[in-house]
Protein backbone atom coordinates (compact mmCIF):
# COMPACT_ATOMS: atom_id res chain seq x y z
CA UNK A 1 0.00 0.00 0.00
CA UNK A 2 1.58 3.38 -1.23
CA UNK A 3 0.45 5.90 1.17
CA UNK A 4 1.20 9.73 -0.32
CA UNK A 5 0.30 13.20 1.38
CA UNK A 6 0.66 16.02 0.35
CA UNK A 7 0.91 19.15 2.74
CA UNK A 8 -0.87 22.08 1.11
CA UNK A 9 -3.55 22.50 -1.33
CA UNK A 10 -2.95 25.59 -3.13
CA UNK A 11 -1.42 25.74 -6.61
CA UNK A 12 1.24 23.47 -6.74
CA UNK A 13 -0.66 20.77 -3.77
CA UNK A 14 -3.84 20.88 -5.60
CA UNK A 15 -1.97 20.33 -9.81
CA UNK A 16 0.10 17.37 -8.24
CA UNK A 17 -2.50 15.79 -6.01
CA UNK A 18 -4.94 16.07 -9.54
CA UNK A 19 -2.07 14.15 -11.30
CA UNK A 20 -1.29 11.85 -8.96
CA UNK A 21 -5.00 10.67 -9.16
CA UNK A 22 -4.68 10.32 -12.46
CA UNK A 23 -1.87 8.37 -12.54
CA UNK A 24 -2.85 5.69 -9.70
CA UNK A 25 -6.56 5.81 -10.19
CA UNK A 26 -6.26 2.21 -10.63
CA UNK A 27 -4.51 1.41 -7.79
CA UNK A 28 -6.86 4.05 -5.54
CA UNK A 29 -9.76 1.69 -7.11
CA UNK A 30 -8.51 -1.30 -5.68
CA UNK A 31 -7.34 -0.04 -2.30
CA UNK A 32 -3.91 0.23 -2.90
CA UNK A 33 -2.90 3.81 -3.09
CA UNK A 34 -4.20 6.60 -1.35
CA UNK A 35 -3.43 10.63 -1.51
CA UNK A 36 -4.20 12.68 1.42
CA UNK A 37 -3.95 16.12 1.29
CA UNK A 38 -4.11 18.44 4.07
CA UNK A 39 -4.93 22.16 4.56
CA UNK A 40 -6.23 24.47 7.20
CA UNK A 41 -8.29 26.97 4.85
CA UNK A 42 -11.29 26.55 2.90
CA UNK A 43 -10.80 28.97 0.25
CA UNK A 44 -8.36 28.52 -2.75
CA UNK A 45 -7.59 31.78 -3.53
CA UNK A 46 -6.54 32.38 -7.30
CA UNK A 47 -3.23 34.60 -6.30
CA UNK A 48 -2.58 36.02 -9.90
CA UNK A 49 -5.76 37.93 -9.40
CA UNK A 50 -4.75 39.52 -6.22
CA UNK A 51 -2.70 42.32 -8.19
CA UNK A 52 -6.28 43.41 -9.80
CA UNK A 53 -8.58 43.56 -6.56
CA UNK A 54 -7.10 47.12 -5.33
CA UNK A 55 -7.58 48.89 -8.55
CA UNK A 56 -11.23 47.71 -8.86
CA UNK A 57 -10.58 45.27 -12.03
CA UNK A 58 -11.36 41.80 -9.97
CA UNK A 59 -13.98 41.65 -7.36
CA UNK A 60 -12.21 40.15 -4.43
CA UNK A 61 -15.04 37.12 -4.15
CA UNK A 62 -14.75 36.12 -8.00
CA UNK A 63 -11.04 34.94 -7.00
CA UNK A 64 -12.24 32.43 -4.80
CA UNK A 65 -13.46 28.59 -4.85
CA UNK A 66 -14.05 26.50 -2.66
CA UNK A 67 -10.42 24.31 -1.96
CA UNK A 68 -12.42 20.43 -2.28
CA UNK A 69 -13.51 21.08 -4.88
CA UNK A 70 -10.78 21.85 -6.82
CA UNK A 71 -9.42 18.14 -6.18
CA UNK A 72 -10.31 15.05 -7.35
CA UNK A 73 -13.33 13.07 -5.48
CA UNK A 74 -10.93 10.39 -5.09
CA UNK A 75 -8.02 12.25 -3.58
CA UNK A 76 -8.91 12.63 0.42
CA UNK A 77 -8.87 16.31 1.64
CA UNK A 78 -8.15 16.70 5.30
CA UNK A 79 -8.99 20.39 6.27
CA UNK A 80 -6.25 20.95 9.56
CA UNK A 81 -3.66 22.23 10.30
CA UNK A 82 -0.47 20.49 10.71
CA UNK A 83 1.57 20.31 13.49
CA UNK A 84 4.79 19.18 12.53
CA UNK A 85 6.45 16.61 10.77
CA UNK A 86 8.35 13.60 11.96
CA UNK A 87 10.41 12.80 9.45
CA UNK A 88 12.44 9.36 10.63
CA UNK A 89 9.12 7.92 11.43
CA UNK A 90 7.63 8.60 8.28
CA UNK A 91 4.45 10.66 10.05
CA UNK A 92 2.98 13.95 10.14
CA UNK A 93 0.95 15.37 13.06
CA UNK A 94 -1.96 17.27 12.55
CA UNK A 95 -3.08 20.37 14.92
CA UNK A 96 -5.21 18.05 16.57
CA UNK A 97 -2.65 15.52 17.55
CA UNK A 98 -3.68 13.08 15.11
CA UNK A 99 -1.09 11.26 13.05
CA UNK A 100 -0.63 10.59 9.12
CA UNK A 101 1.61 8.42 8.10
CA UNK A 102 3.03 8.26 4.50
CA UNK A 103 5.45 6.54 2.29
CA UNK A 104 6.24 9.81 0.39
CA UNK A 105 5.55 13.40 1.65
CA UNK A 106 5.28 16.33 -0.84
CA UNK A 107 5.21 19.30 0.90
CA UNK A 108 3.29 22.25 -0.92
CA UNK A 109 2.72 24.69 1.87
CA UNK A 110 3.46 27.60 -0.05
CA UNK A 111 5.05 30.94 1.48
CA UNK A 112 3.82 33.16 3.73
CA UNK A 113 4.13 36.95 4.40
CA UNK A 114 5.62 37.44 7.42
CA UNK A 115 5.26 41.41 8.04
CA UNK A 116 6.04 41.17 11.51
CA UNK A 117 9.47 40.44 11.31
CA UNK A 118 10.23 44.27 9.75
CA UNK A 119 9.88 46.88 12.61
CA UNK A 120 7.08 49.48 12.96
CA UNK A 121 5.55 47.14 9.74
CA UNK A 122 2.52 46.11 11.86
CA UNK A 123 2.20 49.71 13.94
CA UNK A 124 -0.42 52.04 14.12
CA UNK A 125 -0.22 52.50 10.07
CA UNK A 126 -0.95 48.92 9.25
CA UNK A 127 -4.53 48.76 7.72
CA UNK A 128 -4.47 52.56 7.36
CA UNK A 129 -1.95 53.44 4.96
CA UNK A 130 0.49 50.70 5.15
CA UNK A 131 -1.12 47.68 3.10
CA UNK A 132 -0.29 44.47 1.42
CA UNK A 133 -1.50 43.10 -1.71
CA UNK A 134 -0.47 39.63 -1.09
CA UNK A 135 -3.37 38.35 1.13
CA UNK A 136 -7.41 38.40 -0.10
CA UNK A 137 -7.76 40.89 3.51
CA UNK A 138 -4.87 43.13 2.31
CA UNK A 139 -6.11 43.56 -1.49
CA UNK A 140 -9.18 44.61 -0.27
CA UNK A 141 -8.64 46.73 1.84
CA UNK A 142 -6.12 48.34 -0.32
CA UNK A 143 -9.17 48.78 -2.39
CA UNK A 144 -11.10 50.87 -0.27
CA UNK A 145 -8.30 53.07 0.71
CA UNK A 146 -7.30 53.62 -3.25
CA UNK A 147 -11.03 54.19 -4.36
CA UNK A 148 -11.55 57.18 -2.15
CA UNK A 149 -7.48 58.66 -1.87
CA UNK A 150 -7.32 61.90 -3.20
CA UNK A 151 -3.67 61.60 -3.59
CA UNK A 152 0.11 61.72 -2.69
CA UNK A 153 3.10 59.95 -2.05
CA UNK A 154 2.51 55.88 -2.88
CA UNK A 155 5.53 53.92 -2.21
CA UNK A 156 5.84 50.32 -3.23
CA UNK A 157 8.36 48.49 -1.35
CA UNK A 158 10.24 44.92 -1.08
CA UNK A 159 11.60 43.94 2.34
CA UNK A 160 13.48 41.14 0.77
CA UNK A 161 14.01 38.58 -1.76
CA UNK A 162 12.56 35.94 -2.63
CA UNK A 163 9.06 37.10 -2.98
CA UNK A 164 6.27 35.06 -4.83
CA UNK A 165 5.50 36.51 -8.12
CA UNK A 166 8.78 38.90 -8.59
CA UNK A 167 7.31 40.89 -10.90
CA UNK A 168 3.56 41.51 -8.94
CA UNK A 169 5.12 44.84 -7.22
CA UNK A 170 6.13 46.11 -10.73
CA UNK A 171 2.70 45.15 -12.25
CA UNK A 172 1.99 47.53 -9.25
CA UNK A 173 3.52 49.93 -9.43
CA UNK A 174 2.81 49.89 -13.40
CA UNK A 175 -1.57 49.57 -12.52
CA UNK A 176 -1.36 52.11 -10.34
CA UNK A 177 0.05 54.54 -13.09
CA UNK A 178 -3.23 53.81 -15.34
CA UNK A 179 -5.36 54.03 -12.42
CA UNK A 180 -4.96 57.31 -11.30
CA UNK A 181 -4.30 58.34 -15.06
CA UNK A 182 -7.67 56.68 -15.76
CA UNK A 183 -8.99 58.87 -12.29
CA UNK A 184 -7.90 62.00 -13.57
CA UNK A 185 -5.98 62.30 -10.18
CA UNK A 186 -1.98 61.11 -11.87
CA UNK A 187 -0.78 64.54 -11.58
CA UNK A 188 -1.69 64.21 -7.47
CA UNK A 189 0.44 61.36 -7.26
CA UNK A 190 3.83 60.05 -6.62
CA UNK A 191 4.58 56.61 -7.50
CA UNK A 192 8.17 55.22 -5.70
CA UNK A 193 9.52 51.85 -5.74
CA UNK A 194 11.98 50.85 -3.55
CA UNK A 195 13.49 47.91 -3.40
CA UNK A 196 16.54 45.49 -2.60
CA UNK A 197 17.76 44.44 -5.56
CA UNK A 198 20.22 47.18 -7.61
CA UNK A 199 18.02 47.01 -10.54
CA UNK A 200 14.45 46.92 -11.55
CA UNK A 201 14.98 44.39 -13.48
CA UNK A 202 18.26 42.28 -12.65
CA UNK A 203 19.01 40.09 -15.81
CA UNK A 204 20.81 42.55 -18.23
CA UNK A 205 18.69 42.05 -21.16
CA UNK A 206 15.65 42.50 -19.98
CA UNK A 207 16.89 45.16 -18.02
CA UNK A 208 17.96 47.25 -20.96
CA UNK A 209 14.70 46.14 -23.00
CA UNK A 210 12.29 47.70 -20.23
CA UNK A 211 14.43 50.04 -18.22
CA UNK A 212 12.47 52.78 -19.81
CA UNK A 213 8.96 51.67 -18.91
CA UNK A 214 9.77 52.78 -15.35
CA UNK A 215 11.12 56.42 -16.96
CA UNK A 216 7.47 56.51 -19.55
CA UNK A 217 4.98 55.62 -16.51
CA UNK A 218 7.06 58.19 -14.41
CA UNK A 219 7.58 55.52 -11.30
CA UNK A 220 10.70 56.36 -9.48
CA UNK A 221 13.19 54.23 -8.14
CA UNK A 222 15.03 53.16 -5.48
CA UNK A 223 17.57 50.84 -5.38
CA UNK A 224 19.69 48.59 -3.17
CA UNK A 225 16.78 49.74 -0.10
CA UNK A 226 16.97 47.16 2.40
CA UNK A 227 14.16 48.45 4.70
CA UNK A 228 15.38 48.33 8.55
CA UNK A 229 12.00 49.79 10.02
CA UNK A 230 9.16 51.76 9.38
CA UNK A 231 8.66 55.13 11.29
CA UNK A 232 4.32 54.95 12.37
CA UNK A 233 4.81 58.58 13.50
CA UNK A 234 6.42 60.55 10.38
CA UNK A 235 5.10 57.73 8.12
CA UNK A 236 8.68 57.45 6.81
CA UNK A 237 10.30 53.96 5.66
CA UNK A 238 13.96 53.72 6.96
CA UNK A 239 16.69 51.85 5.77
CA UNK A 240 19.40 49.89 7.73
CA UNK A 241 21.93 52.47 6.50
CA UNK A 242 19.69 55.27 7.62
CA UNK A 243 18.58 56.53 4.13
CA UNK A 244 14.59 57.77 4.33
CA UNK A 245 11.44 57.07 2.18
CA UNK A 246 8.40 59.31 2.95
CA UNK A 247 5.00 57.56 2.22
CA UNK A 248 1.45 58.65 2.37
CA UNK A 249 0.55 55.41 1.01
CA UNK A 250 2.75 52.26 1.77
CA UNK A 251 2.44 49.04 -0.32
CA UNK A 252 4.96 46.48 1.37
CA UNK A 253 6.04 43.23 0.43
CA UNK A 254 6.83 42.14 3.06
CA UNK A 255 9.47 39.18 4.18
CA UNK A 256 8.67 36.21 2.49
CA UNK A 257 8.71 32.89 4.84
CA UNK A 258 7.88 29.11 4.36
CA UNK A 259 4.58 27.40 6.84
CA UNK A 260 5.34 27.69 10.32
CA UNK A 261 5.26 24.75 11.40
CA UNK A 262 9.05 23.61 8.83
CA UNK A 263 10.44 25.66 11.78
CA UNK A 264 9.84 22.71 13.81
CA UNK A 265 12.00 20.32 11.36
CA UNK A 266 15.11 22.69 11.35
CA UNK A 267 16.92 20.16 9.47
CA UNK A 268 14.54 19.69 6.54
CA UNK A 269 14.35 23.35 6.15
CA UNK A 270 16.76 27.04 5.58
CA UNK A 271 16.66 30.19 7.35
CA UNK A 272 12.96 31.08 6.28
CA UNK A 273 11.85 27.75 6.32
CA UNK A 274 12.05 26.95 2.50
CA UNK A 275 12.52 23.14 2.11
CA UNK A 276 15.95 22.27 1.34
CA UNK A 277 15.27 20.84 -2.29
CA UNK A 278 17.08 19.15 -5.24
CA UNK A 279 16.81 21.93 -7.93
CA UNK A 280 16.39 18.92 -10.83
CA UNK A 281 14.58 16.10 -9.27
CA UNK A 282 12.99 18.17 -6.42
CA UNK A 283 13.49 15.53 -3.80
CA UNK A 284 14.37 16.71 -0.46
CA UNK A 285 17.97 16.65 0.16
CA UNK A 286 17.76 15.48 3.29
CA UNK A 287 15.25 12.90 3.69
CA UNK A 288 14.51 10.47 0.62
CA UNK A 289 10.98 10.41 1.49
CA UNK A 290 10.26 13.98 1.40
CA UNK A 291 9.75 15.88 -1.92
CA UNK A 292 8.53 19.48 -2.12
CA UNK A 293 6.91 21.57 -4.84
CA UNK A 294 6.10 25.29 -5.75
CA UNK A 295 6.88 28.35 -3.36
CA UNK A 296 7.97 25.96 -0.09
CA UNK A 297 10.63 25.23 -1.85
CA UNK A 298 14.60 26.78 -1.43
CA UNK A 299 15.37 25.82 -5.22
CA UNK A 300 16.51 29.09 -7.55
CA UNK A 301 13.77 29.51 -9.59
CA UNK A 302 11.14 31.72 -9.57
CA UNK A 303 8.36 31.18 -7.00
CA UNK A 304 5.78 31.66 -9.54
CA UNK A 305 2.60 30.02 -10.67
CA UNK A 306 3.95 28.61 -13.54
CA UNK A 307 7.16 27.26 -12.16
CA UNK A 308 4.71 24.91 -10.03
CA UNK A 309 3.15 23.70 -12.47
CA UNK A 310 6.46 22.62 -14.56
CA UNK A 311 7.58 21.04 -11.42
CA UNK A 312 4.80 18.57 -10.77
CA UNK A 313 5.45 17.04 -14.46
CA UNK A 314 9.03 16.29 -13.13
CA UNK A 315 7.58 15.47 -9.18
CA UNK A 316 4.68 13.31 -10.70
CA UNK A 317 7.60 11.22 -12.94
CA UNK A 318 9.72 11.14 -9.63
CA UNK A 319 7.17 10.13 -7.06
CA UNK A 320 6.45 7.07 -9.30
CA UNK A 321 10.10 6.30 -9.54
CA UNK A 322 10.63 6.98 -5.72
CA UNK A 323 7.94 4.14 -5.20
CA UNK A 324 9.04 2.04 -7.55
CA UNK A 325 12.83 1.92 -6.76
CA UNK A 326 14.08 3.62 -9.84
CA UNK A 327 16.65 6.00 -10.65
CA UNK A 328 15.03 9.53 -10.19
CA UNK A 329 14.87 11.84 -13.32
CA UNK A 330 17.24 15.32 -13.21
CA UNK A 331 14.65 16.61 -15.34
CA UNK A 332 13.58 19.80 -13.92
CA UNK A 333 15.53 23.01 -15.40
CA UNK A 334 13.72 26.04 -13.32
CA UNK A 335 11.11 26.84 -16.23
CA UNK A 336 9.13 29.67 -15.18
CA UNK A 337 6.66 31.61 -18.21
CA UNK A 338 5.21 35.10 -16.35
CA UNK A 339 2.98 37.70 -17.74
CA UNK A 340 3.84 40.92 -16.67
CA UNK A 341 1.04 43.85 -17.07
CA UNK A 342 2.05 47.40 -18.33
CA UNK A 343 -1.44 48.60 -17.67
CA UNK A 344 -3.57 50.28 -20.58
CA UNK A 345 -4.84 46.58 -22.01
CA UNK A 346 -1.26 45.79 -22.67
CA UNK A 347 1.46 43.15 -20.92
CA UNK A 348 4.89 41.55 -21.71
CA UNK A 349 5.37 37.66 -21.55
CA UNK A 350 9.04 36.57 -19.91
CA UNK A 351 10.19 32.51 -20.01
CA UNK A 352 13.25 31.62 -18.53
CA UNK A 353 14.64 29.35 -16.54
CA UNK A 354 17.81 28.25 -14.46
CA UNK A 355 20.55 28.78 -16.87
CA UNK A 356 18.79 31.05 -19.30
CA UNK A 357 17.94 34.80 -18.86
CA UNK A 358 14.56 36.47 -20.77
CA UNK A 359 15.25 36.98 -23.88
CA UNK A 360 12.98 38.47 -26.60
CA UNK A 361 11.27 36.78 -29.59
CA UNK A 362 7.84 34.78 -30.05
CA UNK A 363 6.23 32.50 -27.88
CA UNK A 364 5.75 29.62 -27.99
CA UNK A 365 5.98 29.56 -31.79
CA UNK A 366 8.40 31.10 -33.65
CA UNK A 367 7.39 34.01 -35.86
CA UNK A 368 4.23 33.12 -35.32
CA UNK A 369 3.95 33.89 -31.60
CA UNK A 370 1.23 34.68 -30.68
CA UNK A 371 2.94 36.31 -27.75
CA UNK A 372 5.67 38.33 -27.61
CA UNK A 373 8.48 37.92 -25.48
CA UNK A 374 10.00 40.94 -23.49
CA UNK A 375 7.75 43.45 -25.67
CA UNK A 376 4.26 45.11 -24.54
CA UNK A 377 1.26 43.66 -26.77
CA UNK A 378 -2.23 43.47 -26.32
CA UNK A 379 -2.25 39.81 -26.97
CA UNK A 380 -0.08 39.39 -24.50
CA UNK A 381 -2.56 41.01 -22.20
CA UNK A 382 -5.21 38.91 -23.19
CA UNK A 383 -2.98 36.05 -22.87
CA UNK A 384 -2.98 37.15 -18.97
CA UNK A 385 -6.61 37.94 -18.39
CA UNK A 386 -7.46 34.47 -20.20
CA UNK A 387 -5.57 32.75 -17.83
CA UNK A 388 -7.35 32.65 -15.56
CA UNK A 389 -9.80 30.50 -16.71
CA UNK A 390 -6.99 28.51 -17.80
CA UNK A 391 -5.74 28.13 -14.40
CA UNK A 392 -8.71 26.63 -12.73
CA UNK A 393 -10.26 24.44 -15.90
CA UNK A 394 -6.77 23.44 -17.16
CA UNK A 395 -3.64 23.49 -14.83
CA UNK A 396 -5.34 22.97 -11.11
CA UNK A 397 -6.96 19.23 -12.57
CA UNK A 398 -3.36 18.43 -13.67
CA UNK A 399 -3.77 18.78 -17.61
CA UNK A 400 -0.96 20.65 -19.92
CA UNK A 401 -1.34 23.78 -21.95
CA UNK A 402 -1.22 22.55 -25.30
CA UNK A 403 2.22 24.09 -27.21
CA UNK A 404 3.68 24.61 -23.88
CA UNK A 405 6.71 22.45 -23.06
CA UNK A 406 8.04 21.61 -19.21
CA UNK A 407 11.45 22.49 -19.89
CA UNK A 408 12.25 26.54 -21.34
CA UNK A 409 11.96 26.12 -25.43
CA UNK A 410 14.51 27.75 -27.30
CA UNK A 411 12.80 27.64 -30.49
CA UNK A 412 11.35 31.13 -31.03
CA UNK A 413 13.79 33.16 -28.57
CA UNK A 414 16.76 35.90 -29.83
CA UNK A 415 19.60 34.74 -28.62
CA UNK A 416 22.53 37.64 -28.37
CA UNK A 417 25.80 35.89 -30.45
CA UNK A 418 27.95 39.08 -29.74
CA UNK A 419 27.19 43.06 -29.08
CA UNK A 420 24.79 44.16 -31.34
CA UNK A 421 24.23 40.98 -33.22
CA UNK A 422 21.36 38.85 -32.04
CA UNK A 423 20.31 35.62 -34.49
CA UNK A 424 16.61 34.22 -34.30
CA UNK A 425 16.88 30.68 -33.33
CA UNK A 426 14.09 27.89 -35.17
CA UNK B 1 33.29 34.38 -16.68
CA UNK B 2 36.75 35.63 -16.45
CA UNK B 3 40.03 34.45 -14.81
CA UNK B 4 42.19 37.01 -12.82
CA UNK B 5 45.42 37.19 -11.44
CA UNK B 6 44.53 38.13 -7.58
CA UNK B 7 46.65 38.33 -4.92
CA UNK B 8 49.23 36.41 -7.09
CA UNK B 9 47.10 33.03 -7.63
CA UNK B 10 44.82 32.54 -10.84
CA UNK B 11 41.10 32.86 -10.30
CA UNK B 12 37.99 32.12 -11.87
CA UNK B 13 35.38 34.83 -11.18
CA UNK B 14 31.43 35.11 -12.63
CA UNK B 15 30.59 37.89 -14.39
CA UNK B 16 30.59 39.86 -11.00
CA UNK B 17 33.97 39.48 -9.56
CA UNK B 18 32.09 35.90 -7.68
CA UNK B 19 34.62 32.85 -7.28
CA UNK B 20 33.06 30.30 -9.26
CA UNK B 21 35.31 27.97 -7.53
CA UNK B 22 35.57 28.63 -3.25
CA UNK B 23 37.64 26.19 -3.31
CA UNK B 24 40.23 28.60 -5.13
CA UNK B 25 40.22 30.92 -2.13
CA UNK B 26 42.58 32.28 0.65
CA UNK B 27 42.53 34.56 3.24
CA UNK B 28 45.13 36.63 1.44
CA UNK B 29 42.32 36.66 -1.85
CA UNK B 30 39.73 37.23 0.30
CA UNK B 31 41.51 41.02 1.63
CA UNK B 32 42.63 41.76 -2.11
CA UNK B 33 38.88 41.55 -3.14
CA UNK B 34 38.21 43.69 -0.25
CA UNK B 35 40.78 46.47 -1.13
CA UNK B 36 39.10 46.29 -4.52
CA UNK B 37 35.88 47.23 -2.75
CA UNK B 38 36.96 50.30 -1.04
CA UNK B 39 36.92 48.09 2.15
CA UNK B 40 39.74 47.89 4.74
CA UNK B 41 39.70 44.68 6.49
CA UNK B 42 39.61 44.72 9.93
CA UNK B 43 38.55 41.43 12.81
CA UNK B 44 34.64 42.79 13.06
CA UNK B 45 34.50 42.25 9.35
CA UNK B 46 36.27 38.75 9.47
CA UNK B 47 33.87 37.83 11.51
CA UNK B 48 31.40 38.20 9.30
CA UNK B 49 32.72 37.23 6.04
CA UNK B 50 33.99 34.01 8.14
CA UNK B 51 30.76 32.90 9.77
CA UNK B 52 29.16 33.42 6.06
CA UNK B 53 31.82 31.16 4.53
CA UNK B 54 31.55 28.13 7.58
CA UNK B 55 28.27 28.31 7.13
CA UNK B 56 27.99 28.36 3.43
CA UNK B 57 30.80 25.13 3.06
CA UNK B 58 28.79 23.28 6.07
CA UNK B 59 24.91 23.95 4.84
CA UNK B 60 25.95 24.36 0.69
CA UNK B 61 24.29 28.00 1.35
CA UNK B 62 24.65 31.66 2.83
CA UNK B 63 23.34 32.74 4.81
CA UNK B 64 20.38 35.08 4.91
CA UNK B 65 20.63 38.63 6.29
CA UNK B 66 18.43 38.02 9.10
CA UNK B 67 20.43 34.55 10.31
CA UNK B 68 23.88 36.59 9.75
CA UNK B 69 22.59 39.56 12.49
CA UNK B 70 20.85 36.68 14.44
CA UNK B 71 23.62 34.19 14.72
CA UNK B 72 27.19 36.10 13.79
CA UNK B 73 27.02 38.12 16.92
CA UNK B 74 27.28 41.20 14.44
CA UNK B 75 23.99 42.65 14.07
CA UNK B 76 22.50 43.93 10.99
CA UNK B 77 23.30 47.75 11.83
CA UNK B 78 26.84 46.95 12.20
CA UNK B 79 26.81 44.76 9.36
CA UNK B 80 25.81 47.90 7.40
CA UNK B 81 28.18 50.28 8.41
CA UNK B 82 31.07 47.44 7.86
CA UNK B 83 30.05 46.71 4.39
CA UNK B 84 27.92 49.86 3.24
CA UNK B 85 24.77 48.84 1.05
CA UNK B 86 24.80 45.32 0.59
CA UNK B 87 26.63 43.08 3.72
CA UNK B 88 25.52 39.80 2.36
CA UNK B 89 26.55 40.58 -0.88
CA UNK B 90 30.19 42.36 -0.41
CA UNK B 91 30.49 39.75 2.96
CA UNK B 92 30.03 36.86 0.09
CA UNK B 93 31.96 38.37 -2.25
CA UNK B 94 35.34 38.12 -0.13
CA UNK B 95 34.67 35.27 1.61
CA UNK B 96 35.30 33.87 -1.70
CA UNK B 97 31.44 31.92 -1.79
CA UNK B 98 28.79 32.67 -4.56
CA UNK B 99 26.46 35.63 -4.45
CA UNK B 100 23.26 34.79 -2.05
CA UNK B 101 20.29 34.43 -4.39
CA UNK B 102 18.37 37.01 -6.06
CA UNK B 103 15.60 36.14 -8.03
CA UNK B 104 14.14 38.46 -11.23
Amino acid sequence: MSQIVILGAGTAGTMIANRLRRRYDEAIQRGQTTITVVDQDPRHVYQPGLLFVPFGIYHPDSIVRPRAMQLHSKVCYRQSGIDHIESAARRVVLSDGQSLPYDVLVVATGTRIAPEETEGLQGREWQHSIFDFYTLEGATALRHKLATWRGGRLVVNVVEMPIKCPVAPLEFSFLADWFFTKRGIRDNVTITYATPLDAAFTKPIAAETLGHLLDDKKVELVTEFNVGRVDNERKVLVSWDDREVPFDILVTIPLHQGAEFLKRSPHLVDDNAFVLTNKQTLQSTVESSIFAIGDATNVPASKAGSVAHFEADVLEANIDRYLAGRELLQEFDGHANCFIETGFDKALLIDFNYDTEPLPGRFPLPKLGPMSLLRESRVNHLGKMAFRWMYWNLLLPGREIPGIPTRMPMAGKQRPLAAGLTKETL
Amino acid sequence: MTTMMIAGAALDLDDEGYLTHPEQWTRGIGEEIARGLGITMTDRHWVVCDFMRERYLATGSAPSMRSLGKESGVAIKELYQLFPKGPAKLASKIAGIPKPHGCI
